[in-house]
């Protein structure tokens, strides 16, 4: 018998196998990376919770109604300007800060406010409300809460930029990038907590 | 002159043998990058608020989202409908929702889990704020209100 050579096998098809999976692979996959905003609720409060007294200008109230129309401080306003008067709010620095762990802040020696005694005490005291109504949309909702973040990263961006000469946003990302780096970890926790973000959501008002 | 003597000789065939390596090659990075929707959406595609501030959310396998919208099927009606897993719920499957979700999990990584909600832009606050009470019941307080990048808001 003469020996036969095993015949090569016929790789021709084997591009269309290929396209037949990507495009598969193609149709079905999606890109999307979920983004959003980010919140901390609060813990739920045990049954005989006393809130504590909050001095009247340390809070900055801001009420949304049902026909997505905005009140700030008992006054309209258009969302285009909360975040100029949330900053104004946060920066204001008139009196002293709060005391952690038995160690006065003292004042706000970085603030560039008004230093209006009427105002906010401290970026530290200084507590946002969101009030909004059951049937308040919610993308104008979303609005508000992004208008008042921007309102603090503006600031915390000043604050690093004034100390660092970065901003806080580039020293967010190289912290993330390099998580044991001791140096970034104090200046993003000092710029943090410098600007800490105290937005509360109030429990929405009903018709009925 | 023999140069325009010549015969003239049929194009040589384009070498397709690399074409399987690039197609491969495709092939293996969508492979990667796919990720299969899970999930059936029940309600109509919620159109997601935008907003500057944002920030992504990482480790996938941590997150468990509740979409909010109007329901596909007209015969439940107009108004805000909530969807867990495949099916439209109410505020109160959430709690089981979360147990249910928790339970897939080891202990050590409940506390970075994290909830995302997906509201369309035109559904209401109330609604919202109804899982957020549960969400707190549970303890399950990272929240994410998913939106959608934005450079800069045009004012």
């Amino acid at each position: 018998m003469a020996r036969r050579e095993t015949p090569e096998i016929n790789a021709g098809s084997m591009a269309d196998i290929a396209f037949l999976l990507l495009i598969f692979f193609l149709v079905t996959t999606t890109m999307d990376v979920d983004s959003g905003i980010s919140k901390k609720l609060s813990e739920k409060p045990p049954k005989d919770y006393v809130p504590p007294i909050i001095k009247e200008r340390n809070i900055f109230e801001v009420n949304i109604n049902r026909n997505n129309e905005l009140l700030v401080e008992g006054q309209t306003m258009n969302v285009e300007d909360l975040k100029e008067a949330a900053v104004k709010f946060i920066d204001n620095g008139g009196g002293e800060g709060k005391i952690e762990d038995g160690v006065p802040t003292g004042k706000c020696d970085y603030c560039k406010g008004e230093r209006n005694t009427s105002s906010s005490d401290h970026p530290n005291k200084a507590i946002i409300s969101v009030q909004s109504d059951r049937g308040t949309e919610y993308g104008m909702y979303i609005k508000v809460q992004n208008e008042l973040l921007r309102a603090y990263t503006e600031l915390r961006n000043r604050l690093a930029l004034d100390k660092y000469n970065t901003s806080y946003d580039v020293l967010e990302k190289a912290y993330k990038k390099d998580r044991k780096n001791e140096e970034l970890k104090a200046k993003v926790e000092f710029v943090k907590s410098s600007y800490p973000q105290i937005v509360s959501d109030a429990e929405p008002t009903s018709a009925n | 002159m023999s140069k325009f003597g010549k015969k003239k000789k049929p194009m040589p065939a384009v070498n397709t043998a690399s074409l399987p390596d690039i197609v491969f090659m495709l092939l293996f990075f969508f492979m990667v990058t796919t990720v299969m929707r899970e999930t059936d959406l029940k309600i109509e595609n919620p159109t997601l608020p935008s907003a500057t501030e944002v920030k992504k959310l990482e480790h996938k396998s941590l997150v468990s989202t509740i979409y909010v919208g109007k329901a596909k099927d007209l015969k439940l009606g107009r108004g805000d409908k909530i969807q867990l897993n495949d099916k439209i719920a109410t505020a109160e499957d959430v709690t089981a929702f979360i147990y249910n979700e928790r339970s897939q999990k080891s202990e050590a990584e409940h506390p970075y889990m994290t909830t995302s909600i997906k509201a369309d832009v035109e559904s209401s606050v109330g609604t919202i704020t109804d899982i957020k009470l549960k969400l707190r019941d549970v303890n399950a307080l990272k929240l994410s209100l998913s939106s959608r990048k934005l450079e800069e808001i045009k004012q």
